[in-house]
């Protein structure tokens, strides 16, 4: 056993970086199959959304793309040693987090209560719209964990290559986040008329 | 997932615990949450193994009642209380049998059972890393699926009965709960089952990927990679790919079922009441299930494939013929499994020309299949073949593959399909080409690496006796339905001799029952040797086959971390059996061609010129010396 402790200290970070890599490729496909289902749904039937999609939609997107730019700012200050400004860009990139999904369930409710748009509406590509939000949220509460999980890392006597390592795992996966709500909103607001 | 990954052992443990770790192993961690992956192969394996038993005396009950409809057994009662009432299995439960043994079968079996035991054997062993690229994610990709099995068998334990709609579940009958009795909890478990089998084949599959990609020792290039893991590693890009989208699928179903949309349902009447659900389309269901059932059929057979390559080619003591043609064409059917889920539904009303369209990229699928098929029986031609039972059921799968095959051309096409589409020929076809072929590769892989898993051999003797019994038990048990599906009998039904059209099939019933008995006897023989094996099999050597591959030069007693010492470097392709000039009929990746002079050919320095050079050298001085003598 002795001889092994050589390649033994190898951390073999590369690799599970490249899990995530894939994991989105899995995610992505996930999320593509709910975007064909619903061309297939609504093409098939002639069932159009003919939904205005509320603004709180927009206002959601504006803060999941701040909070990209927070978490891009956090993952340079930790690169350049600055750990005080990297734990306060990842509050705020938290915050905005949270934020987001208080939106999109504010967006829910409006959708609901406001503009009678239900998810047992007999036109599915209306309750396609709570599937598309509500699947992506079980995503971002995934999201908000690794950010604690990164966060919490910087409270504790983390050795710098795991705390970049944490860093551009949760950065991997909280840009793709938001790449896939805007994905997503921008083909529901192609297919709302 | 992602925040699993991050708390990976390999990390905390040598900052804290340092190397003794290893050594005191409690037997939690080293049975149970194991994150060694030769160990989570074998939790897989007997895993898989259990449930194929399970699946396969699911059959045997259905295969009683297809033999003899009209006869009681009391004994069924006995055993399967209100499912079998007055000595008969209920129409219910007979629905239920089926759809939990195809389940069961493609999925726990052939997909978890087939691709988690021997993607975790093998990718590391073969291409020469420590473990996998996350252990931690391995361990949970293990006991998701367990899990997964225990809710799937738990549904027999509900009071009306595991889902019954078969293993496609297509809704509308698994979209309402009062369908049928096994559209209730039972349904609700196999969706649960399933969204948990799902999650552990990405994570396993997330990992063989990015271990292949990753963690290759030096010298193991792409293209010095053994057959297996080309197969294993297109297998788990399938799995990413596909998976996902029947998971989508299952949860619209889900919100159908319980939430009250209306996704898959429209103008329903159950009991004479009608529904409120509108608008809804059964057909997208297929659509998303066969985006993944189709690629699935290839996540079965591709393992088996390259199970098959590396034993051919091993055993007829001969490289493998045509290496890259067997690359390029498991990355074909790769690519074209995704673009031909519509042959399953040709009958659903389909535009013509769309059937069209996938009746041509199905039947393109013929073309890297024979090329396979030609590159294996070109492999055995004039081998030097030693019939070991792992060789015998290798060919065994190459047999099974051609003959249902070739039926998969009639079904690919669009018109005669609507012939033969629901029919018992369907059901000869896929079992045949998937099932038999698939399950005929996973135990050629059981007898070939027992001794690399358990350090022991398995006995000889009881192997041909499962092969022979298991090959022509198959072959009579699916043979004859092919003409029952020429003649219109439809699958899935209970009691189809009932109708007078169909009444003369009632012997061929007979026989095949008879048959599939004989065939799940033969596994007695099988499961004894195996146990018996584990225990007190003969030792087995280092090399018992004397195989070229990486995973024969690790020490029989496992270590965590597979070598002692360096990992090996890798010099030559996985497949120089019989090469002329060479001193034995093998020679190991890890020799180096300076070891191999005699043997040399000049391509084997086709990127080195500097191996060229010497080679040179060495073969003008070997002929200089003659001209001397």
């Amino acid at each position: 056993m002795a001889q092994m402790s050589k390649d033994d200290t190898r951390l073999d970070l590369a690799p599970k970086i490249f899990n995530m890599w894939i994991f989105i490729f899995t995610s992505g496909m996930f999320f593509a199959a709910f975007t064909s289902g619903f061309i297939v749904y609504s093409g098939g039937r002639g069932h159009g959304l003919n939904v205005i999609m509320p603004s709180a939609f927009l206002y959601s997107t504006i803060l999941i793309v701040f909070s990209s730019g927070t978490l891009f700012l956090a993952s340079k200050a930790a690169k350049g040693l600055q750990f005080a400004k990297q734990r306060m860009f990842l509050w705020l990139t938290f915050a905005l987090g949270i934020a987001f999904f208080a939106m999109q369930i504010y967006a829910m409710y409006v959708l609901t209560y406001k503009m009678n748009i239900f998810l047992t509406d007999p036109n599915a590509s209306r309750s396609f719209v709570y599937i598309f939000a509500s699947m992506h949220l079980i995503h971002i509460i995934a999201g908000l964990l690794l950010l604690l999980n990164t966060i919490t890392a910087t409270y504790r006597k983390t050795p710098q290559v795991i705390n970049l390592f944490k860093m551009q795992m949760s950065s991997i996966f909280w840009h793709f986040l938001g790449i896939i709500w805007i994905y997503l909103y921008v083909f529901l607001l192609l297919n709302q008329n | 997932m992602s925040t699993l990954a991050v708390h990976d052992h390999g990390v905390a443990h040598h900052d804290e615990h340092g190397h003794e770790h290893h050594h005191n192993q409690s037997f939690l961690s080293k049975y149970v949450f194991s994150m060694d992956h030769k160990m989570i192969a074998k939790q897989f394996l007997i895993t898989g193994i259990t449930m194929a038993v399970i699946a396969m005396i699911l059959s045997i009950l259905f295969r009683i009642q297809l033999a003899y409809p009209d006869k009681t057994f009391p004994l069924l009662t006995t055993l399967l209380g209100h499912f079998a009432p007055n000595g008969r299995i209920s129409t219910e439960f007979y629905l239920s049998l089926v759809t939990i043994h195809g389940t069961i079968m493609v999925f726990f079996v052939l997909t978890a059972g087939l691709s988690g035991t021997f993607a975790n054997l093998l990718i590391p062993l073969q291409i020469g890393a420590r473990d996998m690229a996350s252990p931690f994610m391995n361990m949970l990709s293990y006991w998701f699926f367990f899990l997964a099995s225990v809710i799937m068998l738990s549904s027999f334990l509900v009071q009306k009965g595991p889902a019954s709609g078969g293993w496609t579940i297509y809704p509308p009958l698994s979209a309402l709960p009062k369908a049928m009795p096994g559209s209730g909890t039972g349904m609700t478990l196999w969706l649960i089952s399933m969204v948990c089998f799902v999650a552990s084949s990405l994570m396993g599959g997330i990992n063989y990927v990015s271990t292949v990609l990753n963690m290759r020792t030096k010298g193991m290039d792409l293209w010095k990679m053994p057959l297996t893991i080309w197969a294993l590693f297109l297998t788990a890009v399938l799995g990413v790919l596909a998976f996902p989208v029947l998971v989508a699928g299952v949860v619209l179903l889900i919100f159908d079922r319980s939430f009250g949309t209306s996704f898959y349902l429209s103008d329903i009447v159950l009991n004479g009441v009608p529904q409120p659900y509108e608008g809804g389309s059964p057909i997208l269901f297929q659509h998303l299930f066969w985006f993944l059932g189709h690629p699935e059929v290839y996540i079965v057979i591709m393992p088996a494939m390259g199970i098959s390559s590396e034993v051919m080619s091993v055993n007829s003591r001969k490289p493998i013929f045509g290496y890259h043609a067997m690359v390029y064409s498991l990355i074909g059917i790769t690519v074209l499994s995704f673009i031909v889920w519509g042959h399953h539904m040709f009958v659903t009303g389909m535009n013509p020309f769309l059937g069209g369209v996938f009746m041509i990229t199905t039947l393109i699928i013929a073309v890297p299949s024979a090329v396979k098929t030609f590159n294996w029986l070109a492999t055995l031609w004039r081998g030097n073949i030693r019939f070991t039972p792992a060789m015998l059921f290798a060919i065994g799968m190459v047999s099974f593959f051609i003959s249902g095959g070739l039926t998969g051309i009639f079904l690919g096409n669009a018109a005669l399909d609507i012939n033969l589409h629901d029919t018992y020929f369907v059901v000869a076809h896929f079992h045949l080409v998937m099932g038999s072929a698939a399950i005929f590769g996973m135990l050629a892989g059981v007898y070939h690496w027992f001794p690399k898993m358990f350090g022991r051999m398995m006995d000889e003797k009881l192997g041909y006796l499962h092969f022979w019994l298991t090959f022509i038990g198959a072959y009579l048990v699916f043979f004859p339905m092919h003409f029952m599906g020429l003649d219109g009998v439809p699958r899935r039904y209970y009691a189809f001799t009932e109708f007078a059209s169909m009444q003369r099939w009632l012997t061929v019933n007979t026989f095949i029952t008879w048959a599939a008995i004989m065939a799940a006897l033969a596994q007695v023989a099988f499961l004894y040797n195996f146990i018996t094996s584990i225990f007190a099999g003969k030792k087995a050597t280092q090399n018992p086959w004397e195989a070229n591959t990486l995973e024969w030069t690790t020490p029989v007693e496992h270590l965590h971390g597979n070598w002692p010492g360096e990992i090996p470097t890798v010099y030559r392709w996985p497949y120089d059996y019989s090469k002329p000039g060479a001193e034995e009929d093998y020679i190991p990746q890890t020799t180096p061609f300076s070891q191999t002079m005699s043997s040399n050919l000049p391509h084997d320095f086709e990127d080195n010129p500097v191996g060229l050079e010497e080679q040179n050298k060495f073969t003008s001085t070997l002929k200089a010396n003659e001209e001397v003598k």
